[in-house]
């Protein structure tokens, strides 16, 4: 595979690798506890996991495996929302796959669906509208899940609804946005992160402007990465430079895909339908202002929330789980009482075990080569 | 009483409808008419003998293939039927066939139950039954009876096919999951991955333009020419649902061993690797319907491969992994650039009705 097989070449591997534990010794002195990064997309904790980076690393260097796994952070109400809509009769409910094994306090969508409610698999938004053009009996309900990354795909699908009059088309729009969430978790007063790894599909979206405050403010790097195993050694040597050099820089290591400025065509759909909520609930953080987006007024009738009843349920995380300590790098996955034991991807209690993005669920299938095991 | 006319002549049993009905699963003329007319003469050929309703087997001549009898069934709901390099007939074949070789048995007959959705094109049906006797005579067996039931529709998607299948295991041998010992070699045939993304790609909701094809195979001759070859193999698995990875797990749990494989040396086909790339999918997990791993001793592992790369299935043979002694019960992968990883057995469906 062309453009692929370059970043994960061995060679380069070994070079990067060899840098960074050269630098990561400097680092070392003068200093008792790790030096902390944040991959904050479950896309590179998927790929830390899925090339056995950890255990190539010194072991003064400890991933702390962020917020940004959509599926991890949805609250078990929302769950709970998704199921009551797609038990409604008259509903066809779209989702795409990873999210049907999430845990509501009920059931699942899966179990939902096992239990007679139509819930169908998509790949895409549109195929979502596509199912709405061939049932114009039924009302087709799409849940939109996801950061920037997802949120543009959506936004099209809607305009795309309205210009056609496709009115048996719905969104429910659980799309959410992670700046604010890094903010709230740098104002946390014990945030022990020395360092970021940024999001690169986001980022292709947002571009990298929007990060400058980590920098500014709370002098922490970031460096936006790519999701192949020599974009993340590259990326995370980039970030001990500037640790060892005492820099607080927002760099871009994915150029190849990220523009400084974003997607102005994106940003531009994404402005025209949807506003901030007041307040998004994210599972195992809780509240957070302004870090949710929901359907502008002039697209109301695409709305779910709008069409439809939903419970909107707020259910506490089972006690037991500690989904948001391991969030904010606080505890690590297997340090949580039920890892591996109440809570496994075969039976999970809290979100973190579902997706492969998940730290959770990676530490349990990949195996933590290195600390858990 | 004198009746004035001939009992007319019964008219062969021909199917004249488009479709399958409700009627054709119902005791009468029309199932009966459907089975001679789609079945038996496929499987049998014209002129049969009246059929019983169960076959029978003469006990000396199965003896003679060797000491033990083996018995396997499985069922096939592969949505969509059709798909490049093979059908639901031809998978209800191999799938049992191979089921029933990798225990290092001589496949000797097969049974076929079919259970199809009102409404399914007969035309349909005895492309899958042609295909069913072609797979067979193909791999040897003969298919010897069989059970044919029709349902509203809805109650099934198109057509389901059980096969069950009986073989005779070469006297003397023993071959399991659990006979795997540290320093064996672990062994593949070839490409990994090609039917399940083959299926994936023949449902056409995701309009990628691939021509990967399903691998779809008997491995009956393999299974000889590694028994041949290799007289010391520890264990044969057909990799089909969960894939590489679920066979590896299974026998690393069995025999109470660890695994090593370099992810270097999987044989997977740049399509198939980019295929999963784009979905976010493993091709170790992808199943395969003509994949045969085996554990042989270190030893015996040369012949095993140049043997098999002499058979049309085998050209593409190669040794994926180790057995050790370290992390009894784990899969570890050895990654492209030095790192490991554990390959666990997948949870729930990576795709579902994918045989």
């Amino acid at each position: 595979m062309r453009f692929v097989n370059e970043f994960r070449d061995p060679a380069l591997a070994t070079g990067l690798i060899r840098e960074i534990g050269a630098l990561a010794a400097r680092l070392e002195r003068g200093r008792t506890n790790p030096v902390a990064v944040m991959e904050v997309c479950g896309g590179h904790t998927h790929a830390i996991f899925r090339y056995g980076l950890e255990g190539l690393l010194p072991d003064i260097i400890e991933f702390v495996h962020g917020p940004g796994c959509p599926v991890c952070v949805l609250p078990m109400g929302r769950v709970d929302d998704c199921v009551a809509i797609a038990e409604r009769p008259e509903v066809i409910f779209a989702t795409f796959g990873d999210a049907m094994r999430v845990p509501g306090s009920r059931k699942s969508l899966l179990q939902a669906k096992a239990d007679g409610a139509d819930v169908r698999m998509v790949y895409s938004p549109l195929d979502a509208l596509e199912l709405a053009r061939r049932n114009p009996g039924r009302e087709v309900v799409f849940f939109g899940l996801g950061f920037e990354t997802t949120m543009p795909s959506t936004a099209l699908t809607v305009l795309r609804a309205a210009r056609e009059g496709i009115s048996n088309f719905s969104l429910f729009c659980n799309h959410i946005t992670i700046i604010p969430t890094l903010r709230a978790l740098l104002e946390q007063p014990d945030f022990g992160i020395d360092g970021f790894i940024g999001p690169g599909h986001v980022s292709m979206v947002i571009g990298t402007a929007p990060y400058r405050f980590i920098a500014e403010e709370f002098h922490r790097p970031l460096v936006v990465a790519g999701f192949e195993p020599i974009d993340l050694l590259q990326s995370l040597l980039m970030v001990l430079r500037q640790l060892a050099a005492g820099e607080a820089r927002i760099e871009n290591q994915y150029a190849r895909v990220v523009p400084e400025g974003g997607n102005p065509a994106a940003l531009a759909a994404v402005a025209q339908v949807y506003e901030t909520r007041p307040t998004f609930e994210w599972r195992g953080l809780g509240s957070i202002a302004e870090s949710g987006v929901r359907l502008r007024e002039p697209y109301a009738a695409f709305d779910a929330e709008r069409r439809f009843a939903v419970p909107d349920v707020k259910v506490a995380d089972p006690d037991a789980c500690r989904c948001g300590e391991v969030l904010t790098g606080a505890v690590k996955p297997w340090a949580c009482p039920v890892f591996g034991t109440g809570c496994t991807p075969e039976m999970p209690l809290g979100a973190l075990m579902v997706s492969s993005e998940g730290a959770c669920a990676a530490y349990y299938q990949y195996g933590g080569m290195k600390g858990a095991a | 009483m004198n009746i004035p006319f001939d009992r007319p002549v019964r008219r062969p049993r021909r199917v004249t409808q488009a479709t399958v009905t409700l009627a054709h699963g119902g005791g009468g003329t029309a199932m009966r008419d459907l089975i001679e007319d789609v079945f038996l003469e496929t499987f049998a050929g014209a002129g049969h003998p009246a059929p019983e309703d169960q076959a029978r087997f003469d006990l000396t001549a199965l003896a003679a293939l060797g000491d033990r009898l083996a018995f396997t069934t499985d069922s096939f709901v592969v949505d969509p039927l059709f798909f490049p390099g093979g059908d639901i007939g031809t998978l209800a074949v191999c799938g049992t066939v191979n089921d029933l070789a990798v225990g290092g048995a001589r496949p000797v007959a097969l049974s076929c139950a079919v259970i199809i959705e009102e409404g399914l094109p007969v035309e349909t049906l005895r492309t899958v039954v042609a295909s069913m006797a072609r797979a067979a005579a193909a791999a040897g067996v003969s298919i010897v009876t069989g059970d044919t039931k029709v349902v509203a529709r809805g109650a099934c998607d198109k057509l389901f096919i059980t096969t069950t299948g009986i073989g005779v295991v070469r006297a003397g041998l023993q071959v399991g999951i659990d006979r795997a010992r540290p320093g064996d070699v672990v062994l593949v045939n070839g490409l990994l991955g090609d039917h399940g993304a083959a299926i994936l790609n023949a449902r056409g909701d995701l309009a990628l333009e691939t021509t990967i094809a399903s691998d779809c195979a008997p491995l009956h001759e393999l299974v000889d020419v590694l028994i041949t070859a290799a007289p010391g193999v520890r264990m044969m698995r057909d990799a089909t649902r969960g894939g590489a990875a679920a066979v590896l797990n299974e026998l690393a749990e069995a025999s109470a061993v660890g695994v090593r494989v370099r992810e270097m040396d999987l044989p997977i086909r740049p399509e198939v690797n980019g295929f999963c790339e784009i979905l976010g999918l493993d091709p170790l997990y992808l199943a395969n319907e003509g994949k045969l791993i085996a554990v042989v001793p270190a030893e015996e592992a040369a012949a095993a491969l140049s043997a098999w790369r002499m058979h049309p299935l085998g050209q593409g043979a190669v040794a994926v992994g180790t057995v050790v002694a370290e992390r009894p019960g784990r899969v570890v992968m050895e990654t492209r650039f030095g790192g490991e990883r554990i390959v666990d057995m997948l949870v729930g469906d990576q795709l579902p009705r994918i045989c």
